[in-house]
């Protein structure tokens, strides 16, 4: 079966003669339905040109991008817009929740304009913001909100219209340990509903909460193998193994 | 080892087995399980130096003692509790396997280096299911957390290594 999303040969270069830099050269990708990977890779390594290109945000100098059977990096700029609102959510660092919108109004706009009625898009909106734990304050504006919980808010916001993917850029970088720690809980448990994620980051506790850690270097990917499920821990404090 | 046994015997005064018992229920998942005659070898050499002394539990026959620390003892165990442990880890396993693996020629240090990553990744990953399992109190959560943290260390220190060694660019 073919991958969800496929990247081949993907290059991006910036920039002419000497100034020119190469951010990409020669990537290949697959990210499986349902599969939870992390890209990580040092600061200007290229990490963020390739989520840019996978998301259609971004058109690569050479080479295909195909999410969903479909290659998407020749799509006009209003297929594209079309197709990053309906098949992709996005998470970033600093949240992007628009602030004169209150909370579930910043869900419900992708919905709205999707197309969806507005009593349903409220219905979706104030249902995901209930699943995320931040839905007893609905009318709050993103600037009340703690980190952690304006996050919340822009997850739901990204998995409204039931995206074929979420993508993120550095999701948990603005969060303290404990907001980090929930905010990777919900990403995990979006995964175990079958979500599909690619997220690139720096913090070491998403990469290893994902089924495949990706590194990027010189714009050049270096593969690893996945990660075992969880192993057990014991703590001094636990009852001692009977042998 | 002896420490602990001193701080065991801080509150009370006590029977090696008691003390057994305690470490077992305290530590037991990562301690190698004492036996006997280990806690009974520790006590009397500390009872030798000084540190505690043991009583004949009376109308016993079994011989049976009791042990609680001496003023010596006190001070040994203030003199434990009030030093820092060390603060500067500067053997590192890792480090010394790579070092000269690659002064040899051994391996890629490249290879070394993701292998030692993932392995970080998956310890922080088994680290972090235990925290979500939330079956831990305060004290359990941040002996994970502590350890999570130098984990995270660990890893940015593999970059230092990989940036500073240049290896890993196949270019």
């Amino acid at each position: 079966m073919a991958a969800l999303l496929e990247a081949c040969r993907l290059a991006r270069s910036y920039g002419e003669g000497s100034a020119r830099v190469d951010a990409l050269r020669g990537v290949d990708l697959r990210v499986e339905r349902g599969e939870f990977v992390a890209v990580m890779g040092p600061s200007g390594c290229g990490k963020s040109t390739l989520l840019n290109v996978l998301a259609g945000l971004d058109r690569p100098s050479s080479g295909e991008v195909w999410l969903d059977g479909r290659r998407i990096d020749e799509l006009s700029e209003t297929a594209l817009a079309r197709l990053r609102r309906r098949s992709i959510g996005f998470v970033f660092q600093s949240f992007n929740l628009l602030p004169t919108l209150s909370a579930v109004e910043n869900v419900e706009l992708p919905l709205l304009l999707a197309g969806r009625g507005r009593r349903k898009a409220r219905r979706i909106a104030v249902g995901l913001l209930d699943e995320l734990g931040v839905g007893a304050r609905p009318d709050a504006a993103p600037s009340q909100l703690s980190g952690g919980q304006q996050q919340r808010v822009a997850l739901a916001r990204a998995l409204a219209n039931s995206p074929d993917i979420v993508m993120g850029d550095e999701p948990t970088g603005n969060l303290d340990s404990v907001a980090s720690r929930e905010v990777l809980g919900l990403l995990a448990a979006a995964r175990g509903r079958g979500q599909t994620l690619l997220l690139v980051t720096h913090d070491a506790r998403v990469a290893a909460a994902a089924d495949r850690v990706i590194t990027v270097r010189d714009g050049m990917l270096a593969e690893q193998e996945g990660l075992q499920p969880a192993r057990r821990v014991t703590l001094p404090f636990d009852p001692p193994a009977r042998s | 080892m002896r420490e602990l046994f001193l701080a065991l015997l801080a509150d009370d005064r006590g029977h090696g087995y008691e003390i057994k018992q305690t470490l077992e229920h305290e530590f037991g998942s990562v301690m190698p399980a004492l036996n006997s005659g280990q806690v009974y070898s520790t006590l009397s050499r500390l009872d030798r130096e000084g540190l505690v002394v043991g009583h004949e539990v009376d109308g016993d026959g079994r011989g049976k003692r009791i042990y609680e620390l001496t003023e010596r003892g006190r001070a040994a165990l203030a003199e434990w509790l009030d030093s820092p442990v060390p603060g500067v880890r500067l053997k590192d396993e890792f480090f010394m396997k790579f070092a000269v693996a690659a002064s040899a020629g051994l391996t890629e240090p490249a290879v070394l280096i993701d292998r030692q990553r993932r392995e970080y990744l998956q310890s922080l990953r088994d680290l972090d299911a235990r925290l979500a399992s939330g079956v831990d109190k305060v004290a359990g959560e941040l002996l994970i957390e502590g350890a999570v943290l130098h984990l995270k260390a660990d890893l940015e220190w593999l970059e230092l290594i990989e940036e500073r060694m240049s290896v890993g660019v196949a270019s």
